[in-house]
């Protein structure tokens, strides 16, 4: 049973469980308030799945791509949960939850996921559809780029707005019980911090 | 849980140093520090982002150490205590999300606490893990770093604490970086500026004392300006260089670093005369400037004030003295801020805890 955090959008906390499925799940849109409402959310998806933090056996983390300052609150949530329980963190991809998600709903073939990336870009990944284990398979990305020169323009195109973390939670139920990789733990930001180094100081007279 | 000595983890990232500190009442028993200071240097100055990311990589081995460094296990503390504010927003919601889900995952109350209050705070710990001791109260307290240049009248800890003055353009911090560039030394500035200070003359060049005119005072008793002095020190280097002249860069340091203890100081025992408090106590990372120590001892010395400054790795911005802090507030009787509370960047001295 695990304990999945997603900040990469709005903020999406869930349990799943291998054969339960996802216990319970409470996303908010609010993509300013991450921080302010994690506490509250972790604790909610707890109470409504019934579980203490000691039946967990670990915490996915969605490790973007998405908007830095709230993807990073979900993370640090994810690791510092992790460590007071002693179990490990799951880092996972947040673009493959969605993808799940859209795939167990009856999508089948080629899929573009896009989310906002803000300053007029885009997040993208790719997928050609599911393996027989019923596991998204990213073919490209996770990417930025703006809108024009969005690539696999030709998949079948969907703008997600949010991230399941209830689907987070089910994807790495099944990696696990198959054996298979989670994403590297490392967040995608996908963007340098920002800023050019200083060429040294500006004059102040003239 | 011991109400008068609880065990509590402090987490802080409101600035460029991700610290966890782990307290029983006023005893320290670790105080871990991974700074990113080495990232910034390229940039010469603390980049927001740059710091942020910091964090979430040093947050996760930071705590493990301290509990490791404190021989406690996790699950023994009886309260996470954390920043809130102020200090730069991204940087500050790393440790409160942190924050947050460890008090869940542990059942543990959680203290979302005031930066600046907890470097008052600092002074209850001994860093070698002695005995804590009383803060004499009430105290005028000075605190100074690259993020903050503010001066506070302490009357209780836990309850009554009054800004009475900060900077309205430039941290102190932030101007010994600057000037540091302007003569060519790399960051951070403030080791740099005392090291080449130490052959300069402190009254080879009168720089301008910002906000200590007359017309100033009125407005402005106890706060600072350090733009306009970092503004005259480019203009005067400037000059040198283009009438083809050497920099004396040991006399431009050291009268420099001249001006912004003078104006420091001045202030704080202005403070302390006019509000009857006869101790001065320091923090901040800039209270590793030896000048700035050697003046307030001085200055307190001559006015008959008390000064007090806590070991240097209790002054740099840590863990400890918010764990040491929300313990206060803890035995004190406050009940636990809830898990609503966010981020504020420019969190009120008043709020000791939200
Ligand atoms: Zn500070």
């Amino acid at each position: 049973m695990l304990l999945a955090i997603d900040t990469s959008a709005g903020t999406s906390v869930a349990v799943a469980d291998r054969d339960g499925g996802v216990l319970s799940e409470v996303t908010t849109l609010d993509t300013m308030r991450h921080a302010e409402v994690i506490g509250e959310m972790i604790r909610e998806a707890l109470a409504q799945a019934s579980i203490a933090p000691a039946r967990l056996s670990g915490v996915v983390a969605g490790m973007g791509p998405g908007p830095f300052t709230g993807l990073r609150v979900g993370i640090a949530a994810a690791k510092a949960f992790a460590l007071g329980l002693g179990k490990p963190v799951v880092p996972l991809v947040s673009h493959d939850g969605v993808a799940l998600e859209r795939y167990r709903a009856g999508r089948t073939g080629p899929l573009l996921v896009v989310t906002d990336a803000r300053r007029r870009e885009l997040y993208w990944s790719a997928y050609g559809g599911v393996d027989e284990l019923g596991i998204p398979l990213r073919i490209g990305g996770p990417g930025l780029s703006k809108p024009v020169d969005l690539p696999h323009s030709d998949l079948p195109r969907f703008d997600a707005a949010s991230v399941s973390a209830g689907q987070l939670g089910l994807l790495a139920e099944r990696l696990y019980a198959h054996g298979r990789p989670f994403a590297e733990d490392r967040p995608l930001y996908l963007r340098s911090p920002d800023i050019t180094p200083s060429a040294g100081p500006k004059r102040v007279t003239r | 849980m011991s109400v008068a000595e609880p065990l509590v983890l402090g987490i802080e990232t409101s600035c460029d140093e991700t610290g966890v500190g782990i307290v029983r009442g006023t005893r320290l028993l670790a105080n871990v520090i991974a700074s990113s200071m080495d990232e910034h240097a390229r940039y010469g100055g603390v980049v927001p982002e740059v710091a942020a990311r910091a964090h979430l990589e040093a947050l996760e081995p930071t705590i493990t150490e301290a509990v490791q460094t404190a021989g406690i296990r996790l699950h023994d503390v009886d309260a996470i205590a954390v920043t809130s504010g102020p200090g730069l927003a991204g940087a500050l919601m790393v440790g409160v999300g942190a924050a947050k889900a460890l008090a869940v995952a542990l059942g543990k109350p959680l203290y979302g606490v005031n930066h600046l209050v907890g470097h008052v705070g600092a002074d209850l710990l001994d860093a070698d893990g002695g005995p804590g001791r009383e803060i004499e109260l009430p105290t005028i307290a000075l605190l100074v770093s690259g993020g903050h240049t503010s001066l506070l009248h302490v009357r209780s800890l836990t309850d009554d604490v009054e800004l009475l003055g900060e900077t309205i353009d430039d941290a102190a911090g932030e101007a010994f970086d600057k000037v540091a560039r302007v003569l060519g030394l790399p960051y951070p500035g403030g080791p740099q500026i005392d090291r080449v200070a130490l052959e300069g003359d402190p009254r080879a060049i009168r720089f301008p004392r910002g906000l200590t005119l007359p017309k100033d005072l009125a407005k402005h008793r106890y706060d600072f300006s350090f733009s306009g002095l970092k503004t005259a020190v480019a203009r005067w280097v400037e000059q040198r260089e283009d009438a083809g002249e050497p920099v004396p860069v040991a006399d431009v340091a050291a009268s420099f670093r001249e001006a912004v203890a003078d104006v420091l100081l001045r202030k704080a025992i202005a403070a302390c005369q006019d509000r009857g408090v006869p101790r001065l106590l320091l923090g901040g990372g800039v209270v590793a400037n030896a000048r700035i120590r050697q003046l307030a001892q001085e200055r307190a010395d001559a006015a008959g004030i008390v000064l007090r400054i806590p070991a240097l790795s209790l002054c740099t911005d840590n863990g400890a003295m918010i764990a040491a802090l929300a313990a206060q507030r803890i035995a004190a009787g406050y009940a636990p801020s809830g898990l609503g509370f966010g981020a504020d960047s420019t969190l009120p001295v008043t709020d000791i805890q939200v």
